[in-house]
């Protein structure tokens, strides 16, 4: 049985070994931003099908910054929008044949937490400067400052021990059940297994959300009292 | 077999076993919970169900602590090396 944490090497670019999972991330970001080249190429106000259903997307991703974050989404859309389209195609990529998420690798999972820890410095710091953003840590009070800066470590490690965890385990469990039980009895665990995969997507976009969303300076306390009902 | 592979065979089936005791309690307490509030506030059922994955992926983070502990047992033991 193969280690789910060593990467076998495809072929080698060099010195630099190139991984089936750093492949099959290249092919899917290819896709992505041919299909959104191609999808915002030709925009008509009397939308064709697919341009319906990609404005569908792009409003649910609206809709959840708006609800989670409670700001404007514009700013936030770009990024929170392919973190999740991303992870999203990569959980689901194990439907073709021969292919495995390049998620349940945890390099690829160490690298999406480090843009998010990556992006709450940037939202920070553009939404209140650098005072701002460092005057977020000594939020509620500044005792809780050792506290709050290990947070932001421990949290993004968290992000990547939970996406990796939840992806890796399924494709373990349909090894396991497929070298026990053999062929078509592991299919409902691959069901269950893209069920899982799109929730990950959607609660690693969502603890983005919120972790950038805390980075951001805290509001003042009347604008929180007006907006809970 | 020696010592040292046989008890990280048995720490990893205790990492996992016992480690998975404690979230599956507390993610029943969270749905639970859940469907409590949204029996009695049915309109508030979407930032409910929200926060409720979002509170689970939290709660589940610690089953898969042990899991990465157990694989880390497994497959990248330092001990054996």
């Amino acid at each position: 049985m193969t280690s789910p944490l060593a990467a076998e090497t495809l072929f080698r670019l060099g010195p630099v070994p190139i991984s089936a999972q750093v492949v099959s991330t290249w092919v899917l970001m290819a896709a992505l931003s041919l299909g959104g080249f191609l999808a915002s190429r030709r925009l008509r106000p009397v939308p064709s099908a697919f341009q319906a259903f990609i404005e569908m997307v792009v409003e649910t991703v609206d809709a959840q910054i708006r609800d989670t974050m409670r700001v404007e989404p514009t700013p936030y859309r770009a990024f929170i929008g392919s973190l999740f389209l991303f992870i999203f195609a990569a959980n689901w990529s194990s439907l073709v044949p021969g292919v495995e998420p390049p998620t349940a690798h945890l390099e690829t999972d160490a690298a999406l937490a480090f843009l998010v820890f990556l992006a709450v410095i940037r939202f920070g710091v553009r939404a209140g400067g650098w005072r701002g953003y460092l005057k977020t840590f000594a939020t509620p009070s500044p005792l809780m400052i050792p506290l709050n800066f290990i947070e932001s470590l421990t949290r993004t490690f968290s992000l990547l021990v939970r996406l990796f965890g939840n992806v890796m385990s399924g494709v373990f469990v349909i090894g396991i059940v497929l070298s026990l039980a053999g062929l078509l009895v592991p299919i409902p665990l691959m069901a269950l297994d893209l069920l899982t995969g799109a929730v990950q997507a959607y609660i690693f976009a969502v603890l983005a959300m919120v972790f950038i969303a805390e980075g951001l300076e805290p509001p003042a306390s009347d604008k929180l009292g007006k907006e809970t009902p | 077999m020696n010592w040292l592979e046989f008890a990280s065979i048995i720490g990893a089936a205790v990492a996992v076993s016992f480690g998975a005791i404690g979230p599956a309690l507390a993610e029943g307490r969270a749905v639970a919970a859940a469907m409590d509030a949204i029996a009695r506030q049915p309109e508030a059922a979407n930032a409910i169900s929200r926060t409720l994955f979002v509170g689970l992926a939290m709660i589940e983070t610690m089953a898969m602590y042990c899991l990465v502990i157990a694989l880390l047992l497994l497959f990248a033991n330092p001990l054996l090396k």
